[in-house]
């Protein structure tokens, strides 16, 4: 009898990312977990997968966070002719990166003075996560999905971000196929930078749409 | 007017609905190997993200409001599964009691 994650009998608290932990382990198998065991292990004794391969797939999405983005954002801010071709076709871009983004299309779309951009996946769930990782949890709720086509402005609000009346508001609805990034404004103040630094101002909800990067 | 196209319970943009729940929580490990075998099925061949998306805007808008989000995929997956004609449900059915009598927990289930 093992525990994958020990420290999780301390349900109480928080994990070093701040979220509560999930039940998992300890707690009473549910329907669903048991359904989730025993289709991985028919599909690894009818030799469709590998239990190797799953923990190889395990493993890269976990590699895939905000960060990744950060980084092709911060790209974009000192290098032009990096950000016309990130506009062009973000899933190029980020290769050229070495972000393997698979066959989605990305597709970058930019924060400037006067416009700003915010995603959704009113249908579901689609999200850029071969870039940054799963989507956070509100972006899969019926609030979130439902009102960000309609009510931009006071969505943004509840998440703290208050945009100019004469600002031009942009929401694009994802699909499986299409991904959507914002390329948030570079902050003000923020020209003596190196890209480095740059990078660690570019927050997971500035390339939703749904935040602004750190004040400098 | 009546269009004739009938909005489906998925559709939901543009409805109303109350404040944004924040709350966020870290993936637990069979959340991440529900997830993971998803993309590792896709990529085999043996279903489509469209096929997961049929399953699951047939389960209907209870199943979105009742079960969690790798609860409603990993059903998702297993019908695709069955009718790509990986296992059989009897199988399903016998594998999964035996993974029941192994523990109470997740933790003593796997068998890993």
């Amino acid at each position: 009898m093992s525990h994958d994650h020990p420290e999780q009998i301390h349900h109480m608290g928080l994990s070093s990312s701040g979220h509560p932990f999930r039940n998992d382990n300890d707690f009473p198998l549910t329907c669903w977990q048991s359904m989730e065991i025993a289709v991985r292990e028919l599909l690894i004794e009818k030799g469709v997968l590998t239990s190797d391969e799953i923990s190889r797939q395990i493993d890269a999405m976990d590699a895939r966070s905000p960060a990744n983005g950060a980084r092709v954002v911060a790209r974009a801010w000192v290098d032009e002719s990096f950000k016309t071709r990130l506009l062009a076709n973000g899933t190029d871009a980020c290769g050229e990166m070495e972000f393997d983004i698979g066959p989605l299309n990305l597709i970058a779309v930019e924060n400037t003075g006067d416009v700003h951009n915010l995603i959704v996946c009113t249908l579901c769930s689609c999200y850029p996560r071969n870039l940054l990782g799963f989507p956070p949890d509100w972006y899969k709720t019926r609030a979130y999905r439902s009102r960000a086509v309609v009510e931009p402005r006071k969505l943004l609000r509840e998440f703290g971000v208050e945009l100019p009346k004469n600002a031009t508001v942009r929401v694009h609805d994802s699909t499986a196929d299409m991904r959507y990034i914002v390329i948030p404004a570079r902050p003000v103040g923020s020209e003596l930078m190196t890209e480095q630094e740059l990078a660690r101002l570019v927050t997971r909800d500035s390339m939703i749409g749904t935040g602004l990067p750190l004040e400098p | 007017m009546n269009t004739g196209i009938e909005r489906r319970w998925h559709d939901m943009g543009g409805l109303d609905s109350g404040p944004v729940p924040m709350e966020e929580h870290d993936f637990a490990i069979w959340e991440k190997r529900v997830d993971a075998l998803m993309i590792l099925c896709g990529g085999k061949g043996l279903f489509t993200v469209d096929g997961l998306r049929r399953a699951l805007e047939d389960m209907g808008e209870e199943a979105f409001e009742k079960h969690t989000y790798y609860e409603r995929w990993i059903a998702a997956i297993n019908q695709n599964l069955i009718e790509a004609g990986v296992y059989s449900i009897e199988e399903l059915g016998e594998k999964m009691e035996a993974v029941s009598r192994r523990g109470d927990t997740y933790g003593e289930a796997q068998n890993d």
